[in-house]
């Protein structure tokens, strides 16, 4: 089936996330998406599955105009989209899950779907155990499971999006080939992604978005070069890391335990000093977010003794180690960092604290416009926080932050943000460093690379404890790599505090 | 301005939806619907005396809903207004016992005031605390203190405050003349009374839109965790707002006690706190909308009052109208956002 679409449009309120996109799927082909985050890649393929319904803009089938305003209409025509998070049921088997939405009557045949399950499973090179429950599954074997499940629906335009995203490397091989595998017989596949890598060994054609906007489309192979430009403008740039020659302590724990995440915090050793810029590295929920939290005073440590700039704060408040000048930015940003239902305005009379009593309507309106010019953030003053991308909602966080803090906590800074959105926030917060020498950076990160570019020093943690303590440029992926793995190689780097001994 | 309106258009079709239910009910019950409207709408608004009574329910109800709205902002159920209008009622009746009340009556009038205010707020920091502190759910808490309430109001009456020689519900005995709040001849309708509803509305909208304290209310209502980064404390907002919240339900409770009824009754607070929480939902928690359906509440509970003596069909109609008004006007209102919604996306 070959799926057109004609200047396509979808605005939220005032953001508008798709702005005349055209493309066509031809059958047979793997076509791709590609864009940065806030791009308009998921709007428009929510717009396709029916999940959404635009705001202009004809989309035909085979050259005939098609209408949805449901999923299910999408799924009669045989348009199926998998998820970033599979939408499955963890409580039942990898057979109930597979049988769902397709078995009809009142009784179920459950033999027929295991050897029809089994047949699909054969055919794309899956390996699925029926009897499974879905939620031992890892992401990989759900993404499976939901692609057979939507094989076997009929589905003959299969939407993937960011499917290599959490799945082993030996998954994402088996995947591929089923892609393959399904294009050969004439089915087509659009797959949505930001990595370049996936893009470059799959797709036959892609279409490329900036700003909600078509940049470009181009047939295989792709010139890296070109495609870069048109996701982002200019290639980015690595800026250039400042080198400061660590101060007077900032931030010392001693033998500092907290509850917390999957294993807590156990015995924590260690100082941070002034113009310091210290990444987290472990494997998520190792203990990174229980430090982070414990510094910023939000997780009160079971034992041990927290220090802020030689002032002991153990057993204090958030709000005290607020005024100490510690800011902590959660990776969660909506969960933890925006309120949803307000705009932008209203954070900004939120954080405004000159008149104690009354809210300055007018002048919270007019810094929040300010800083949305100042921090890029597509949206307008009075637009909710909940309408924003991502990356835009990152932008905003960052708007916050206080002109001179003496330590600052970030969470995973660049989850979820594309590169130039990634190399935005990094010049950002280097021009935090540059300005001033006294203030330390602490942030976690799932990404050895962006640790080893913006940090001069690393923690890895394992397990709830700090098993590395190194500068960063005496180490490299691969040393880093084996210590998150819980290789700690050597016994003495278990304890922080001992310098690193010189061969 | 215009979200107001449009809003009101959903409570027109859901009144709509409602007096058609209740129509349906009436012809069910073999009543001549047409004549049950006529007398409830003649036994609200027939007289001025009987517009005065209208009114008189609608000031204990107009100071609950206003509390609620502090509440509802940041998130909070508070079902514990009941409760908190019959604790203002009792510490109001606690000071205007004090023998030398006689003698000072405008003094300890406004004592009696404060006292509805403080045990009101009181009350409901209760609540507050068993949420912030102890974990549990103020629903639940305020449900509890309900009981608790009641109880104790049965206690005081049949007990240590029973009149001389005969405990009875129909509550401890009269206070002099002196301790009665003026009325407006030949109403029976309090204007300090009056004054203190339309003061709460207006405080209570100035301080939502104007202050830091509104705001503050709203962000926490949406995401208390965040809020926490903006410098802001959950627990403090939310003990903030249930004293505010028990504090307008208890002054509710002082106007029953010195104005209404002149004494303390088991059934102080009539159940105005339970139909404020309903007053609130249907005027979609928007302040200038809820003394509007405030007063619509309490027409309908006056107008009943003559249902079972002219039609012989019970007063509790008027229950029935309102039930069906707030599910009618909550069905419509999503039923349009989501039309609107689909509206918006095309």
């Amino acid at each position: 089936m070959e799926i057109t679409l004609r200047d396509i449009r979808k605005y939220y309120g005032l953001v508008r996330a798709n702005e005349g996109i055209s493309m066509t799927v031809r059958p047979g082909t793997v076509h791709g998406i590609l864009g940065e985050n806030g791009a308009g890649k998921s709007t428009l393929m929510k717009v396709l599955s029916g999940y959404t319904p635009r705001t202009g803009g004809d989309i035909l089938a085979d050259g005939r105009p098609v209408d949805f305003r449901a999923p299910e209409d999408a799924a009669r025509l045989g348009i199926g989209m998998l998820y970033q998070d599979p939408l499955d049921f963890p409580r039942l088997t990898v057979l109930e899950n597979f049988m769902l939405g397709q078995s009809r009557g009142l009784f179920l045949s459950r033999a027929r779907y295991r050897a029809r399950l089994r047949e699909l499973c054969d055919y794309l090179g899956f390996s699925l155990v029926p009897e499974a429950p879905v939620r031992r599954l890892t992401v990989g074997e759900r993404q499976q499971l939901e692609i057979l499940r939507l094989i076997a629906l009929g589905t003959r335009v299969l939407i993937l999006d960011e499917p290599t995203t959490g799945i082993s490397s030996d998954q994402k091989e088996a995947l591929f080939r089923a892609l393959k595998t399904l294009t050969a017989e004439g089915k087509s596949v659009l797959l949505v992604s930001h990595k370049l890598e996936d893009v470059e060994l799959l797709c036959d054609r892609i279409t490329v978005l900036r700003g909600g906007q078509m940049t470009g489309e181009m047939d295989a192979p792709f010139d890296t070069r070109a495609v870069l430009s048109m996701m982002f403008g200019a290639p980015p740039g690595i800026p250039p890391r400042s080198r400061v020659t660590p101060g007077r302590p900032v931030l010392a724990f001693r033998n500092v335990s907290a509850p917390g995440g999957r294993t807590g915090l156990i015995s924590c050793d260690v100082t941070i000093h002034a113009g310091e810029r210290v990444g987290l590295a472990g494997l998520e929920g190792s203990g990174q977010g229980v430090f982070l939290r414990v510094a910023a005073g939000l997780t009160r440590p079971g034992q041990g003794t927290v220090t802020l700039n030689e002032m002991p704060m153990t057993g204090r408040d958030y709000h005290a180690f607020r005024r100490k000048g510690v800011c902590f930015l959660p990776t969660d940003r909506l969960a933890e960092g925006l309120v949803p239902g307000l705009t932008i305005t209203e954070h900004f009379a939120l954080r405004d604290r000159r008149h104690p009593f009354l809210v300055k309507w007018t002048a919270a309106f007019l810094k929040a416009q300010d800083r949305i010019r100042d921090f890029r953030v597509k949206g307008t003053p009075d637009a909710r926080v909940e309408a924003l991308s991502g990356g835009n909602q990152q932008r905003l966080l960052l708007s916050f932050l206080p002109r001179n803090p003496s330590l600052l906590l970030l969470e995973n800074p660049t989850r979820g943000l594309d590169l130039a959105s990634a190399h935005w926030v990094w010049e950002h917060l280097q021009g935090y460093g540059g300005h001033d020498p006294e203030m330390a950076i602490i942030f976690s990160s799932p990404e050895l690379d962006e640790i080893l570019m913006a940090a001069d020093r690393v923690l890895v943690f394992f397990d709830g404890r700090i098993v590395r303590d190194v500068r960063t440029d005496e180490t490299g992926v691969a040393e880093l790599g084996r210590a998150i793995a819980g290789d700690t190689g050597s016994i003495r780097h278990a304890f922080p505090g001992h310098r690193r001994p010189v061969i | 301005m215009t979200l107001l309106i449009r809003y009101g258009r959903y409570l027109l079709l859901g009144i709509l939806a409602a007096f058609a239910f209740t129509t349906l009910i009436l012809l069910f019950a073999g009543a001549p619907p047409l004549a049950a409207y006529l007398h409830l709408f003649k036994g609200a608004f027939g007289s001025w005396n009987k517009f005065a009574h209208v009114l008189n329910a609608w000031i204990p109800l107009t100071l609950c809903a206003c509390g609620l709205l502090y509440t509802f902002r940041i998130g909070l159920w508070n079902i514990g207004v009941e409760g908190q209008m019959m604790l203002g009622a009792v510490l109001t009746t606690l000071v205007l016992r004090f023998s030398a009340a006689e003698q000072f009556p405008l003094l300890f009038l406004v004592l009696a005031f404060l006292g509805g205010l403080a045990g009101g707020a009181l009350w409901a920091l209760l609540a507050g605390f068993l949420k912030t502190k102890g974990g549990v759910n103020e629903i639940f808490a305020g449900l509890g203190l309900n009981f608790v309430a009641q109880g104790l109001l049965l206690w005081l009456i049949f007990g240590p405050w029973k009149r001389p020689g005969i405990a009875s519900m129909s509550g401890t005995e009269l206070f002099s003349r002196e301790l009665w709040l003026p009325v407006l001849r030949p109403f029976r309708l309090s204007p300090v009374g009056l004054t203190l509803a339309v003061l709460a509305v207006i405080v209570t909208a100035l301080l939502l839109r104007y202050t830091r304290v509104g705001l503050s209310l709203r962000a926490i209502g949406g995401n208390p965790r965040a809020t926490r980064l903006f410098g802001l404390r959950p627990g403090l907002y939310m003990l903030l707002a249930m004293s505010f919240a028990g504090g307008f339900a208890g002054l509710a409770g002082s106007v029953q006690v010195t104005g209404i009824y002149h004494r303390l009754i088991p059934a102080i607070s009539s159940n105005y706190g339970y139909l404020a929480l309903l007053v609130v939902m249907l005027a979609g928690y928007r302040v200038w909308l809820t003394p509007a359906v405030a007063l619509f509440f309490a027409a309908l509970n006056v107008g009943s009052i003559q249902l079972p003596m002219m039609l012989r069909i019970d007063s509790s109609l008027s229950g029935v109208i309102q039930g069906a008004l707030v599910l009618a006007t909550l069905a419509v209102h999503a039923w349009h956002m989501r039309r609107q919604e689909r509206e918006m996306n095309r």
